[in-house]
């Protein structure tokens, strides 16, 4: 029964590469590892101390969107000429890190990547969770977020308006709204098989009902899983291209208007390498706690680690490439106000952002070369986030550097953010987490079916 | 113990379940049954085994046509949504551009084409499985419990003409236990 192969030394050519999964685990054992946790009574006291900070997060996001609602956006430091700032920073941020979640979930499934299927659910959770935070900053940057709905989608309404379809903003909506609903049924279709498994353990009637709905009565039979299957690899099919056009889009909110600093061709792929590579770093930085303190070790394992960090180097890499053709078409394009643009970027009063970033994504990440680096996983938590930082350094010095000094230099400011700035940002972050944890303590938080797929006992001989 | 639901008391039977170890028992033991000439038989498993559904069943889904139909149909709702709105009910003279921009009109088109193409795929999945559907009647056999974690389930059912011998036969593969299935 056992594939003899399973756990001999590997060969010559992979020894640097370490087991997708650990020696030791069957079908049971794997089920048992992911499945006891949403089942157990228990709530670990790590658990209930993180949520409570997380939680405290999210009610302080609670109070600076109700002042909000209260006052009106004057209490954000936003200011013509820097009309758009931290609300746009942050839900590109957002935005970009939910890219990681969909490449693994769909793109690594495409290139039949094994080694995407221990962190795909996790990964796919945080991607919704972190559309969610993206999605509170331009709802509630409108003031009025009751009122969005017909500043915003399409629907027949009593005053006769329609949206601006020339407008990137309004491709925005159509491509973010699709980003999370596709997103979110993907994550469920995913989900059905280990929600029945939760099902057919569960101690308790109450469990067992709840999680019995949320599977549909799913039964496993050949033609279940037939369905399953195609049904899944057609879902990642729309959703890699689905993911490579969200940030385009996202781009496109710079790109189509005349700003120096915005409009620039090089954008869209720019935005989609810089949304991978913080993504992956998020990843990092929620894998690495999460496999320690769950005892993941053996599904989660290093191999998977390296590959992310190897994925990051690369991404990086490509960012940077990006930092370097901007700087070369502002001088290249002659025009006096992008030069003007870049300079200012460089050594404006903003400039220590600019050489920030710089140092953490085109010096910092040249670290991930080493494998003693990507191997080490204090090192690589604390290289990640550093990423985040600098990638959301980046979207400020786009956004703010940008628009501070423009064409005439009548009109020039400077954007100081404000307190209730930073409760909304901090606060989204709580949010991010006080979903993340509910995740992990009520959902099987691996693919419970996916990962035994790599397993022997599953595994059937072609017919001669 | 796993929580089995209400089982009602009944005679009927729904069809005799086999219990196999491993997934190449499991499609070992589809094939003989097959090749006995058994007809209305079903296997269970925890992972996906695409050989299954070509031994028994030997049809291929209708899903993937129904998906390029909805996708055809988001991406003609996405312009002519855009149409009607830019040209017909609510012009506006942007910059001298016309109104019938339909470059312009891609991005949402093509949102709209994966939206719905999605929703067809995750809506056909579970509608051609006949989910959701709480109760079913393999969920009366106590050990069915373990299809979702490590044991494999072939099952044959009442209404094959040749049910009768069906006991007999799955006893004989290498099944670890055969029980009967009440409706």
């Amino acid at each position: 029964m056992a594939d003899p192969n399973l756990h001999r030394p590997m060969a010559l050519h992979d020894t640097s590469d370490p087991p997708v999964i650990l020696p030791g685990h069957d079908f049971e054992t794997v089920t048992e590892a992911v499945a006891e946790i949403p089942l157990s009574k228990r709530f670990p006291l790590g658990w209930i101390g993180i949520f409570g900070v997380a939680l405290f997060g999210a009610g302080m996001l609670n109070v600076a969107l109700g002042y909000l609602v209260l006052k009106g956006i004057g209490i954000w430091g936003n200011q013509i000429p820097v009309g758009w700032a931290f609300d746009i920073i942050n839900f590109v941020w957002w935005i970009g890190i939910g890219h990681a979640g969909t490449l693994i979930s769909a793109i690594l499934l495409l290139f039949k990547q094994q080694w995407r299927m221990s962190i795909s659910r996790f990964a796919e959770a945080m991607t919704i969770f972190a559309v969610v935070c993206a999605a509170i900053f331009p709802i509630f940057h409108t003031g009025r977020p009751w009122l969005a709905a017909y500043w915003l989608f399409p629907y027949p309404n009593t005053m006769g308006l329609w949206p601006q379809f020339k407008s990137p903003l309004i491709w925005d909506v159509f491509a973010v709204s699709t980003y999370a609903t596709v997103s979110i049924v993907f994550w469920y279709i995913g989900m059905i098989p280990d929600l029945a498994t939760l099902r057919d353990r569960a101690a308790s009637k109450a469990k067992a009902v709840i999680y019995g709905m949320l599977s549909m009565g799913w039964r496993g039979s050949a033609r279940h899983w037939h369905r399953y299957e195609v049904a899944t690899l057609i879902l990642a099919g729309l959703s890699t291209p689905l993911v490579l056009s969200v940030h385009t889009v996202v781009s496109f909110d710079f790109a189509v208007s005349l700003i120096p600093g915005w409009h620039a061709t090089i954008f869209p792929p720019y935005f989609v390498a810089g949304a991978i590579y913080a993504g992956f770093a998020m990843v990092l930085n929620l894998a690495i706690p999460v496999r320690r303190f769950y005892g993941m070790e053996s599904l989660i394992t290093m191999r998977h680690i390296d590959n992310m960090a190897k994925i990051m180097l690369a991404t990086g890499l490509l960012v940077s490439y990006g930092y370097l053709c901007e700087a070369f078409f502002a001088w290249y394009s002659g025009s006096p106000h992008e030069r003007f643009m870049m300079w200012n970027r460089m050594f404006g009063p903003y400039g220590w952002s600019y050489w920030t970033l710089v140092a953490i994504n085109a010096v910092m990440i040249q670290l991930l070369w080493f494998k003693r680096i990507r191997t080490n996983t204090v090192a690589l938590f604390v290289i990640s986030l550093f990423v985040g930082v600098g990638m959301w350094l980046e979207r400020f010095v786009i956004i703010v550097t940008s628009l501070n000094r423009d064409f005439v230099p009548s009109s020039w400011g400077m954007y100081y953010p404000t307190r209730w700035d930073f409760m909304t940002f901090f606060g989204t972050i709580g949010l991010f987490l006080t979903l993340f944890l509910l995740f992990l303590r009520f959902v099987p938080m691996i693919s419970i079916f996916e990962v035994k797929t790599l397993l022997p006992q599953g595994k059937v001989k072609a017919e001669h | 113990m796993a929580y089995r639901g209400y089982a009602p008391e009944t005679t009927a039977l729904h069809g005799v379940m086999a219990e196999f170890d491993t997934g190449q028992a499991l499609v070992d033991a589809a094939r003989a049954t097959m090749a006995t000439g058994f007809t209305r038989v079903e296997a269970y498993s925890p992972v996906p085994i695409e050989e299954l559904n070509d031994i028994i069943h030997r049809t291929r889904t209708v899903l993937p046509k129904l998906v390029l139909a909805g996708g055809l149909t988001g991406m003609a709702t996405g312009f002519s949504l855009q149409y009607w709105a830019s040209v017909i009910e609510y012009p506006m003279n942007v910059g001298g551009r016309p109104f019938a921009s339909w470059t312009a009109f891609i991005v949402p088109s093509y949102e709209l084409t994966i939206l719905f193409s999605a929703l067809t795929a995750a809506i056909g999945m579970i509608v051609l499985n006949g989910l959701p559907r709480p109760y079913h009647p393999v969920f009366n056999v106590e050990r069915f419990s373990m299809a979702s974690s490590d044991k494999f389930f072939l099952v044959i059912e009442s209404t094959d003409p040749k049910f009768g011998d069906a006991a007999t036969f799955l006893r004989g593969t290498s099944a670890k236990g055969v029980y009967d299935v009440a409706e």
